[in-house]
C-alpha cells in the first residue's frame, strides 16, 4: 500500500511547472519604455510643428488640408494595429501561450482608437471637399467596415470574459477578419468606380512637393511611436489584469 | 476504410444525424423561408420600386433577404450540439474536425438552399424580373457559398456567449460585404447586362476559397480545446 | 517514451504488472481559467486492471477522465496512452478508448438503432446495422430499439449509453459515475461488463460515490482529494471507511 506524503507533494511550488508566463519585468525594460515615450513626444512635437509651419499651403483645399498629416497617419496606424492583432492571433493560437492573447488584445482595443479618430478626421476633412460629411470613398468605406470588424472583436471578448475559449474565438475573428480587409478594399473599389465621386485628395503625393512628403512622412513616424508606447502601456494593463486575477482565486482557494 | 473515404463516411453521418433531428423537431427552417419571402416584400414598399429603378434595387432586396434569414437559421446547426452534453460525444471519437465542419456546412447549404429554391421563383414573380435563368445558379450557389462558410465558423464561435443571436450578425455581415457586394452586381448583370464590369463572379469564387479554408483550418479552435 | 519507463513511478505499480503501463500520468496539471482542478497528479496503471478512482465531489476526477479522453488538455504534464502522447496523438487514442461521461452523450432526437448506427459510422465500423443490432441486444433494449431516447428512462438512456462506449471494443474505458440512477438490471448489466472486460485483460477506470461496490469491483483504487492523489494502491488492501477516513482528514470535513 501507497499513500502520498502530502507535504512533501505541497512543498514544491504550485506554478512552477505551469506553462503559464511568469511575470517579471516588462517587454522592454524601465528605461526602454521611458526612451520609447521621450522619443514619441520629441517626434510627435516635430511633426505638429511641421505640420503647421513647414509644410506649404496647398493651392486648392487651403489650410484644410493639413488635417491630411493627422488623417493619414492615424488611419495608417489603425491598419498596422490590425495587422498586430493578425500575427498574434495566429501565434496564440499556434502556441497557446496567452501572452500572445494580451498583446493580441492591446493591438485591437488601441486599433479601435485609432480607426475611429481616423474616420472622424476623415469624415471632417471630407466636409469640405465633398460637401457632405460621408461620402462613399473607397478607403473611408474601408476604414468603416474595419471599425465594425474591431468592434465586433471587443464585443466578441466582453461576452466571453477571461476565458481561454473566448480568447480561441477572438483570435480566429482576428485572422479571418484581417483576410477580409484587402478583398473588401478591393470589391468597394470595383464598386465605386462605377460611380466615381467624391474621394479624398489623397492621391497627390507623386506632385507634391518635398516637404509635404517629408512631413508626412514625420508624422506618419511620430503615431507609430505613439501607437507602439500605447501599445506597451495596453499590454502592461491586459498582464496585470491577469495577474490579479490569479492571485485572487489563489487566494480564495488556499485562503 | 482509405481516410478520405472515412472523412466522407463522417461529413455525411453527421449530416445525415443533423438533418434527420432537424426534421423532427423545430422547424426554423419553414419560419427562415417566410422571413425571407416577406423581406422581400417589405422592401417593395420601403424603396417605392419603379420599373426604372428595379434593376438597381431588386437585387439588393434579393441579397438582404438571403443574408438576414441565412442569419437566423444558421446558429441552428450548432445549437444541436450545444445542449446538453455539447460537442463531446462528437469529439472524443476518431473524427477529423474539418469533418465536423463540413458537416455543419453541408447542411446549411442544404437548409438556405431550400430557402432560396422557393425565395428565388418568388422574387422573379413579384419583383418581374427575369432572374430564373440558368446565368444566375452560379451566382447563388457561390454567394450562399460564402455566407454559409463564414456563417458556419461564427456560429460556433457565437454559439456558447449569451447574445449570440444578435451576435452572430454583428460579426459576420462586415466579413460579408465584399460577398453581398459581388452577388448583388452579379445579379444585376444577369438581370440588365452592361459592358465593362469588374469580374464580380471571380471575386466571389476568390472570396470562397479564401474563407473556406480558412475556415475548415480554424474551426477546431473554436469547438475543442 | 524512455521517460516513462525509468520514472520512479514504475515503482509503485502493484507487483501483477510485468509489462509496460497502459497510462502513464505524470505530473498532471489542469487550470480553468483561474481554478486549478488538477494539481501534480502522477499514477501508472497497467494493462487489465480495473481502476476504481475515487474522491469526493469537486476533487478533480471528472476533469482527469476528461484530460483521459483527450476531451481536455493538461495545463502541464503529460499523460500517455500506450505509448501514445495525449497532446499530439490525439486522433489515435480516440481510436482505443471508450467514454461515457456525466450525460449520456446520445442524440435525443434519434432511436436507440439510429444512435448506435450513427456512431458505429463515426468509428469507421463496418456492419453498422449488424453491429447496432447486436448491441441493443446486449443491453436490452430490444424492446425500445425503434423508440426516440427522449422517450427512454434514465436508466435506459444509461444503458444505451454504455453501448455506445464499448461498441468499438475500446483498450481503455472510461466512466464517470457510471451507476448514478441506474435501475437493478442496468445495475447488473455494468456489473457483468466490468467483470467480462477484466477476464479479456482490457482496462476500465470508472468513477463512483458507491465506496464498498466500487472497491469490490476494481482490483486498484486511486483517490484523489482537492485535486491531488492521496492514495494509489490494489484494492484488496483498501477498505471503503479507510477511503472515508482520507476524504475527512484532507478536506477536513465529513462525508
Amino acid at each position: 500500500m501507497h499513500t502520498v506524503d502530502r507535504d512533501l507533494v505541497s512543498s514544491r511550488a504550485p506554478s512552477a511547472r505551469s506553462r503559464a508566463p511568469t511575470t517579471r519585468g516588462t517587454l522592454l525594460g524601465r528605461y526602454g519604455e521611458l526612451a520609447l515615450a521621450g522619443a514619441t513626444a520629441l517626434v510627435m512635437l516635430l511633426a505638429i510643428g511641421m505640420a503647421f509651419f513647414y509644410a506649404p499651403t496647398e493651392a486648392v483645399q487651403g489650410n484644410v488640408q493639413r488635417i491630411e498629416y493627422i488623417h493619414v497617419p492615424i488611419a495608417w496606424t489603425a491598419f498596422l494595429a490590425f495587422f498586430i492583432v493578425f500575427v498574434a492571433s495566429a501565434l496564440y493560437l499556434w502556441r497557446k501561450d496567452e501572452r500572445w492573447d494580451w498583446l493580441a488584445r492591446s493591438g485591437a482595443e488601441i486599433g479601435t482608437i485609432f480607426t475611429t479618430l481616423a474616420l472622424i478626421t476623415g469624415s471632417l476633412w471630407g466636409r469640405p471637399v465633398w460637401g457632405a460629411w460621408w461620402a462613399w470613398d473607397a478607403r473611408m468605406t474601408t476604414t468603416l467596415i474595419l471599425w465594425f470588424i474591431y468592434v465586433g472583436y471587443l464585443l466578441l471578448r466582453s461576452y466571453t470574459g477571461h476565458s481561454a475559449a473566448g480568447a480561441r474565438a477572438a483570435a480566429v475573428l482576428g485572422i479571418v477578419g484581417f483576410v477580409d480587409v484587402p478583398i473588401d478594399y478591393l470589391s468597394v473599389t470595383w464598386w465605386r468606380t462605377l460611380h466615381p465621386a467624391l474621394q479624398l485628395p489623397l492621391g497627390q503625393q507623386a506632385q507634391a512637393p518635398a516637404s509635404v512628403v517629408v512631413t508626412l512622412m514625420v508624422a506618419l513616424a511620430a503615431f507609430t511611436l505613439l501607437f507602439g508606447y500605447l501599445l506597451l502601456l495596453v499590454y502592461r494593463l491586459q498582464r496585470l489584469q491577469s495577474e490579479a486575477l490569479r492571485l485572487r482565486a489563489r487566494a480564495e482557494l488556499d485562503g | 476504410m482509405s481516410s478520405t473515404r472515412l472523412f466522407w463516411e463522417q461529413t455525411l453521418a453527421i449530416l445525415w444525424k443533423d438533418v434527420r433531428c432537424e426534421l423532427r423537431t423545430r422547424q426554423i427552417w419553414l419560419a427562415m423561408g417566410m422571413f425571407a419571402l416577406l423581406t422581400l416584400v417589405v422592401f417593395n414598399f420601403a424603396f417605392d420600386l419603379r420599373v426604372d429603378n428595379q434593376t438597381a434595387v431588386a437585387p439588393g432586396a434579393l441579397w438582404i433577404a438571403f443574408v438576414f434569414a441565412s442569419t437566423l437559421g444558421l446558429g441552428r446547426t450548432m445549437a444541436a450540439e450545444q445542449e446538453q452534453g455539447a460537442m463531446d460525444r462528437l469529439l472524443l471519437c476518431p473524427v477529423d474536425r474539418k469533418a465536423i465542419f463540413a458537416a455543419k456546412l453541408l447542411g446549411n447549404l442544404v437548409f438556405i438552399g431550400a430557402v432560396e429554391v422557393v425565395a428565388v421563383p418568388v422574387f422573379a414573380a413579384i419583383y418581374n424580373v427575369p432572374v430564373v435563368t440558368f446565368a444566375a445558379l452560379p451566382i447563388l450557389a457561390l454567394g450562399t457559398l460564402g455566407i454559409a462558410s463564414l456563417g458556419t465558423l461564427f456560429a460556433a464561435i457565437t454559439a456558447n456567449t449569451r447574445a449570440r443571436e444578435v451576435l452572430l450578425p454583428i460579426l459576420v455581415f462586415p466579413l460579408l460585404v465584399p460577398v453581398v457586394i459581388g452577388a448583388v452586381k452579379a445579379t444585376q448583370g444577369v438581370i440588365d447586362p452592361a459592358g465593362g464590369e469588374p469580374p464580380w463572379l471571380g471575386l466571389i469564387a476568390a472570396f470562397d476559397v479564401i474563407f473556406l479554408s480558412i475556415a475548415a483550418v480554424t474551426f477546431r479552435y473554436v469547438i475543442e480545446e | 517514451m524512455s521517460m516513462a519507463l525509468s520514472s520512479p513511478l514504475m515503482a509503485d505499480v502493484g507487483p501483477s504488472a510485468t509489462a509496460r503501463p497502459l497510462v502513464v500520468v505524470s505530473q498532471l496539471e489542469k487550470t480553468f481559467e483561474i481554478r486549478p482542478v488538477l494539481r501534480q497528479v502522477s499514477f501508472a496503471l497497467p494493462a487489465g486492471e480495473t481502476l476504481a478512482l475515487l474522491g469526493p465531489n469537486g476533487a478533480g476526477k471528472t476533469t482527469l477522465l476528461r484530460v483521459l479522453a483527450t476531451l481536455v488538455r493538461p495545463t502541464a504534464g503529460e499523460v500517455w496512452v500506450a505509448g501514445l502522447e495525449a497532446t499530439r496523438d490525439a486522433h489515435e487514442i480516440r481510436r482505443m478508448i471508450g467514454y461515457v461521461g456525466h450525460q449520456p452523450g446520445v442524440y435525443e432526437d434519434l432511436t436507440v438503432r439510429e444512435n448506435l448506427r450513427f456512431f458505429a459510422r463515426l468509428y469507421g465500423l463496418r456492419e453498422g446495422r449488424a453491429l447496432a443490432d447486436e448491441l441493443v441486444e446486449r443491453v436490452g433494449l430490444r424492446a425500445k430499439a425503434n423508440e426516440r431516447v427522449r422517450a427512454l428512462s434514465r436508466g435506459q438512456t444509461q444503458r444505451l449509453a454504455l453501448a455506445r462506449g464499448v461498441m468499438h471494443d475500446p483498450t481503455l474505458l472510461l466512466l464517470d459515475e457510471p451507476d448514478t440512477g441506474l435501475d437493478e438490471e442496468a445495475g447488473a448489466l455494468l456489473t457483468a461488463l466490468l467483470r467480462e472486460r477484466a477476464a479479456a485483460g482490457k482496462t476500465t477506470i470508472f468513477t463512483t460515490h458507491q465506496l464498498a461496490r466500487g472497491l469490490s469491483l476494481a482490483g486498484r483504487a486511486l483517490v484523489l482529494v482537492g485535486g491531488r492523489v492521496v492514495h494509489d494502491g490494489l484494492t484488496q488492501a483498501t477498505s471503503a471507511d479507510q477511503v472515508r477516513g482520507l476524504y475527512r482528514r484532507e478536506t477536513g470535513r465529513p462525508v
